[in-house]
């Protein structure tokens, strides 16, 4: 049975005979590689547009007529040396670049109308009480309300609608002052000019509105990068089903093109990408992600199956009830959605204090006003005053000063390789003084490798490796693997628990059970010197050899320790493997503290101790059986290949191969957490400082929007820097 | 002063051509791909049968 790729669920056609499909692609960073994709698809025929976007990683591509099977272009970039696949963009990811998109095109109109505005300003202010006729001030006013007006009903729109949102629900946001400071600024300057009035105003609104929207559009872009990133990784993930698209026909179909009633195959040794019911087949299923059984179940007839189950031994057809909601990129759309909304404990405070701070900001300019009428001022004067007060105390400095870094942090980490799953794993992490481990799956890789590769020939590796393809069993992988076979071999029979076996030049050819091949005592010498291994043997003809295949370290382990020590964070193991393995992998990272076969409960009980000694746990786990330590640490990380509940416990998921993102993680947020702290007192300084200037009435409204838009943009600035952390130089 | 007749609207229509620019420029998705539009004005040579700019913008998901 051979297997068609499907990919028509992400083909699009913007006219007729005209298709269209995006792709992200892995690996593109230079003009390069752009110049080599596009001429390497536009030499396809019939292609008639390729163009490579390098911010966001993706290619679009659109051909005529419909003979161009999709397929052949991954095909193509595959040889070029890129990996790609075909990317459909999430409805969150499309909200976020309309209003990206939105937001440029209000800074725009409000950078045109401040320019023009100024231009008539400023000989305004020169010529008055000099040479300047009234008549021609009033020209010049009346002109600059003709351009302020309408741009500020414009650019003005995402402060009002959110103001009026707010003020609907009855309550209220930092859009409110913002809003009214603007609209009474206008009004205020538009009966100035009727009357005749020496100043007006348009330029102070005109111009709040300016800075205050490049400071929205620089936040707005930043979440968009960041979804952008994730969609792709996603996309490159290429979950796939199997589905029968007639009795005897299958096609590989993207897992999002999935919907309740098809029918799909599910091979030994593949992962179920959805939630079904079996129609036919019977195997063992292991469903240890979902329900922490380790135990294999028995599939058949009628038995549910959830996404995530691995099929064991036996091919199944499911009937699929729900799509695939549990997907990666489901899976990552909600580690964002989180990160982006979920509230740390600062920006909860900075939320509180600008919601009970516009309050006080109107009614300090409402006392404002009626202060300074009592005192003997017109009323002209005091309104003057009031607004001024109104625009300089807005509370956009407090209110940027903590989303802003986590924003930029967020998106220096996930470039690290790190999700935020909780709103205040930046704060909680910044404090770490002390890193536990989990061995399996987290010090080491989750898959099997490898180990004696070096003493077998290449050309019998070459040949074990094709032959390994024919099996799904996770040994037969890791030799597969090793081998980087790609061309499967012909004529290949499964023995059910004991290998598979096939005809290479005349000569049996058999991969399995050492006893299968005939090899037992070259197996047992292997595994009774290292009781961690596994082996796998192959026969070729009569020679026989025995592959031994056994976790390792992920690649960095060694490094990220060293790196945490120059931290000064001591570290520690627990783990739930016997003890000669974590002796082994303690010794060689160099960790001293290290407990084995410990078991969920007393891995909480060793993190309460270290807690009650001061300190602040970090634990890093993947298993089901860490996810309750996860829980009681003051913080906690899982790599993305962690099982579901460990995932959804942990603060933070990394992404990789690496563990350098443990590392980064604890950079990053101490960083974070010193420009947040930075930032608040930019914020309060600088209103301790402007308001009672405003109040006393030395300040215009124009010198107001500057210096309230100046503080927002310190801010701003400031927070960048969270981007980067100092390498340290191992 | 009477020159202000004719400056001051020229003034006004100058901005207005460049900001009809840069709403023209951000429609057809001229801002999309800051990276990469920078690394094409130092490619040597043109890199694709020229696709059409606005072209991409209209089929760009909407």
């Amino acid at each position: 049975m051979h297997a068609t790729r499907d990919f028509s669920h992400y083909i699009r056609h913007p006219e007729s005979g005209l298709s269209h499909i995006d792709l992200a692609v892995e690996g593109v960073s230079c003009a390069g590689c752009m110049a080599k994709i596009e001429r390497g698809l536009s030499a396809i025929p019939d292609v008639t547009l390729a163009r490579v976007n390098l911010t966001d990683r993706r290619i679009a591509l659109e051909w005529r007529g419909a003979t161009l099977e999709p397929g052949r272009f991954i095909d193509r970039l595959a040889e070029l040396g890129y990996r790609a696949y075909p990317f459909e963009t999430v409805r969150a990811e499309a909200v976020e670049t309309a209003q990206s998109k939105f937001l440029l095109r209000c800074l725009g109109v409000a950078a045109f109308a401040t320019m023009n505005v100024m231009m008539l300003s400023v000989p305004v202010w020169s010529g008055s009480g000099g040479d300047m006729i009234p008549e021609q001030r009033d020209f010049f006013h009346w002109l600059s309300a003709f351009i302020a007006l309408p741009a500020a009903a414009y650019a003005g729109q995402p402060f009002f609608v959110s103001a009026f949102r707010a003020l609907r629900a009855r309550t209220t946001n930092m859009d409110v002052p913002i809003s009214i400071g603007v609209i009474t600024a206008l009004t205020m300057s538009v009966v100035e000019t009727i009357h005749h009035a020496e100043h007006a105003y348009f330029d102070a609104a005109i111009m709040l509105l300016t800075f205050l929207l490049f400071g929205r559009y620089l936040d707005q872009n930043m979440r968009r990068r960041t979804r952008a990133v994730a969609g792709n990784l996603a996309a490159l993930k290429a979950e796939t089903a199997t589905k029968f698209i007639s009795d005897m026909e299958i096609s590989d179909v993207p897992v999002a093109a999935l919907h309740p009633g098809d029918i799909v195959l599910v091979r030994p040794g593949e992962r179920c990408a959805v939630d079904g019911t079996v129609i036919e087949g019977r195997s063992e299923i292991d469903q240890s992600l979902i329900t922490g059984e380790t135990l294999y179940a028995l599939a058949e007839r009628g038995t549910a199956v959830y996404a995530g189950t691995m099929n064991i031994s036996g091919t199944l057809r499911i009937r699929v009830s729900a799509a695939s909601e549990g997907t990666l990129l489901a899976e990552i759309t909600r580690l964002l959605d989180h990160a982006l909304q979920a509230r740390s404990h600062y920006v909860m405070l900075a939320d509180r204090a600008s919601r009970l701070y516009a309050p006080v900001v109107h009614a300090a300019a409402l006392l404002t006003m009626i202060g300074w009428v009592s005192a003997g001022a017109s009323w002209h004067d005091a309104i003057i005053t009031a607004i001024a007060v109104l625009i300089i105390t807005c509370p956009c400095a407090l209110a940027l000063a903590i989303p802003t870094v986590q924003t930029v942090a967020a998106g220096a980490m996930f470039r690290a390789g790190v999700l935020l799953n909780s709103g205040d794993a930046i704060e909680r992490t910044a404090a770490v003084d002390h890193v536990v481990f989990d061995k399996t799956g987290t010090l080491t890789m989750p898959d099997l490798d490898l180990t004696n590769g070096a003493q077998i020939p290449p050309e019998v590796l070459d040949l074990a490796g094709r032959l390994a393809l024919a099996s799904h069993h996770p040994v037969a992988a890791a030799v597969a693997r090793a081998a980087g076979a790609k061309l499967p071999l012909r004529g290949i029979v499964e023995e059910p628990g004991q290998g598979v076996r096939g005809i290479v030049d005349g000569v049996e050819v058999r991969l399995g059970r050492p006893s299968f091949c005939g090899a037992d005592t070259m197996a047992n010498e292997i595994l009774s010197a290292d009781p961690e291994m596994s082996a796998v043997a192959f026969r070729h003809g009569d020679t026989s050899y025995v592959f031994a295949v056994r976790q390792q370290l992920r690649p960095d382990a060694r490094a990220m320790v060293a790196a945490l020590r120059r931290r000064g964070i001591p570290l520690e193991i627990l783990s739930g493997d016997r003890e000669p393995a974590v002796r082994a992998a303690a010794a060689s990272l160099g960790i001293p503290q290290w407990r084995a076969g410990v078991a969920p409960a007393e891995k909480i009980a060793r993190i309460n101790e270290l807690k009650a000694q001061g300190a602040k746990v970090m634990m890093v786990g993947d298993g089901l059986n860490d996810a309750p330590a996860l829980a009681a640490a003051h913080v906690s990380m899982s790599p993305i290949s962690a099982a579901h509940l460990s995932q959804a416990t942990a603060d933070l998921v990394f992404l990789g191969k690496p563990l350098a993102p443990v590392v980064a993680a604890i950079d990053y947020s101490r960083k974070a957490l010193r420009i947040m702290r930075q930032n608040l007192w930019l914020a309060v300084i600088y209103n301790a400082l402007a308001v009672p200037i405003a109040i006393a009435g030395f300040v215009t409204p124009l010198i107001a929007a500057v210096a309230m838009s100046g503080s927002s943009i310190l801010v701003m600035l400031n927070a960048v820097r969270a981007r980067r952390v100092t390498k340290d130089h191992a | 002063m009477e020159v202000l007749v004719i400056l001051v609207p020229l003034a006004l229509a100058l901005g207005l051509v460049g900001l009809g620019g840069f709403l023209w420029s951000l429609k057809s998705g001229q801002y999309d791909d800051l990276e990469g539009a920078a690394w094409r004005a130092i490619a040597d040579d043109d890199p694709a049968p020229p696709p059409s700019v606005d072209k991409t913008a209209l089929h760009q998901p909407k």
